[in-house]
């Protein structure tokens, strides 16, 4: 069976910088190579959950709010430590990306690989442009995100059922 | 005076953030506040202005999580207003519409939220630990749920295409078929959640509550009805406000809706199958007896098992709309504004959700009036609250971390929809 590699842009297009995820992978989509699938996710938790699917390699870029200086790109290898979501709760409306990334770690589901790219956000407010600093940050991110997927998609099949944390 | 402080900051596994704060003199309750919802008083003033068209959009941003109850008590309200009827396959799109946002908000809240409760887990994450195969069947539900919004809806989150006399745009017979298929898989996972949340321990609480629901002389009510109680009130939407009173209290940053001459009262699902019974499909009826439930329930901990039977006949509800859906002429009917006041109430997942409008005869909001399930239940919840420290201080007193958490899994029984909330108290038991 060929790795199936799929990129994830979480976060919501109208919403100044939360249209991070969702602008990258639109990017991502014009340079990845075929093998890649390429899919934009408003940030609710189930169909983060159920998008992550059998994929052998799920790399997940979404906006941050952590305090970081705006643009700060990091990443997160999810099988080196658990997402800080906080086992008992969910985020304001439903339950959010890390809490369906620790979902699918509890349940077994876990893609082998699984990436994420946090970029800083600035200001998130409705029917703003994404910040100037942010801009900035993802147009270095994108060939880099490119760069990284071509290498995925080429990479041999981990065995499911890889240890958990 | 010694202060025993039970705290709880931010209550966990609740839409959005809220506390409560009990106070206990001489070991009673004094008081029980509640703070868990912000009125939307924000956007009753920000509708006035706007076009008649823009409510459902508009009110749908004031909950993430059942934006088509606000859809859909705003398009009835304007309909109202102007003297317009929505019937035919229109009506039965909505009430699909509106079953999609009961199973996937009820399967987050009896999966995610409240569960984990009654299986002794600080919450899913933990819970999916032991309980797999119960977590991804809640999950698997949940997107049933998602994907009847996107469809008929037009996005998951926040559906776009709802406006006043329709929708924007209709499904297509091939979008149906897939959701039919999903249905019927939920059908049968609905009545699992029905056997599994069965079989949880409930402690033996009950208060007489004054229930307050729509109900439709044939239908389990979702969009239409004449509002009626346990107590025997009997009214058409428009005299809602008639009988209910919104205080602010002075101790409090929430309003207190109370009945007139009754109190407290409560909305949501334990009302709604209390006084709709018989309206519910045989298979959903038979569940809730082989649950253990009578043909009404006023245990708020089997609240539980009641959003269970809920998704069941949610399932049901949706797979005959399908089954029997001719596409109509027309996506909506024209509807032309008038200067008018109307109203409208419909049976949001949390419970009864009233609009009421004053439009100008080009259809411009001139004044706007809601008031939401959660804020409704206020009373209630700190009355159950209330309840469950004195119970749980008597004779076979609890610890106080398990009086915390038996108080947060109280709150939980309703469901309840937090909106912005940033105060937090704290159970202060000031002891002489």
């Amino acid at each position: 069976m060929a790795t199936r590699c799929l990129l994830i842009g979480v976060g919501n297009p109208d919403r100044g910088d939360d249209a991070i995820g969702p602008l990258v992978a639109r990017a991502v989509r014009e340079l990845a190579p075929p093998a890649v699938e390429v899919r934009e996710l408003e940030g609710e938790g189930s169909a983060i959950f159920f998008a992550l699917g059998d994929a052998q390699t799920v790399v997940i870029v979404d906006a941050s709010r952590s305090g970081a200086p705006p643009g700060t790109v990091e990443r997160i290898d999810a099988w080196e430590a658990a997402l800080p979501a906080s086992s008992s709760e969910t985020s304001t409306h439903t339950f959010g990306l890390a809490a369906a990334i620790e979902l699918a770690r509890a349940l077994g589901a876990l893609p082998p690989r699984c990436i994420l790219y946090g970029v800083e956000g600035a200001s998130f407010r409705a029917g703003e442009a994404l910040s100037p600093l942010v801009g900035r940050a993802i147009a270095a991110l994108i060939p880099r995100l490119a760069r990284e997927l071509r290498e995925l998609a080429d990479a041999p099949e981990i065995a499911q059922g890889r240890a958990h944390m | 005076m010694a202060v025993e402080v039970i705290r709880v900051e931010r209550l966990a596994r609740v839409e959005g953030e809220g506390a409560f704060r009990v106070v206990l003199r001489h070991g009673k309750v004094e008081s029980a506040e509640l703070h868990i919802f912000e009125p939307p008083r924000f956007f009753e003033a920000l509708l006035r202005g706007r076009s008649w068209l823009e409510a459902p959009d508009i009110t749908a941003r004031i909950c993430g999580i059942c934006p088509v109850a606000y859809q859909m008590s705003a398009v009835h309200a304007m309909e109202s207003a102007c003297g317009a009827a929505v019937e035919g396959p229109l009506r039965a799109l909505r009430r699909l519409l509106y079953c999609g946002e009961w199973i996937e908000s009820h399967a987050l809240h009896v999966y995610m939220l409240h569960a984990p409760d009654f299986l002794g887990y600080g919450g899913a994450i933990e819970m999916a630990q032991h309980h797999g195969e119960a977590v991804r069947r809640g999950l698997a539900l949940k997107k049933v749920g998602n994907d009847i919004l996107r469809v008929i809806g037009g996005r998951e989150v926040h559906p776009v295409n709802v406006r006043v006399g329709g929708f924007y745009r209709l499904p297509r017979p091939q979008e149906l078929a897939p959701l039919r298929e999903r249905l019927e898989w939920a059908r049968g996972a609905a009545l699992e959640t029905v056997r599994w949340v069965a079989g949880f321990e409930f402690p033996e609480f009950e208060r007489d509550y004054t229930f307050l629901a729509l109900r439709h002389p044939a239908e389990y009510p979702l969009n239409e009805g004449r509002i009626v109680s346990s107590r025997g009130l009997d009214i058409p939407v428009a005299q809602f406000e008639d009988h209910i009173e919104e205080t602010h209290l002075e101790r409090s940053t929430a309003l207190h809706a109370r009945l007139r001459g009754a109190g407290a009262y409560l909305v949501g699902p334990l009302a709604r199958y209390s006084l709709n019974f018989d309206r519910l499909t045989p298979l959903a009826r038979e569940a809730a007896r082989s649950a253990g439930l009578g043909s009404t329930c006023r245990n708020p901990y089997r609240s539980i098992i009641v959003r269970a039977i809920e998704i069941l006949y949610a399932c049901e509800e949706a797979l005959a709309i399908i089954a029997t859906y001719r596409e109509p002429a027309a996506s909506f009917v024209p509807v032309e504004p008038r200067a008018a006041v109307g109203a409208s109430a419909t049976e949001a997942p949390r419970g009864l959700l009233f609009h009421r409008y004053a439009i100008d005869s080009e259809g411009t909001i001139t004044e706007a009036r809601i008031v939401p399930p959660t804020s409704q239940n206020q009373a209630s919840i700190e009355e159950d609250l209330t309840a469950c420290v004195a119970a749980g201080l008597g004779p076979h007193a609890l610890a106080r971390e398990a009086l915390r958490a038996r108080c947060e899994q109280t709150v939980r029984n309703y469901d309840p929809c937090i909106s912005c909330s940033t105060h937090f108290l704290e159970l202060e038991i000031e002891r002489n």
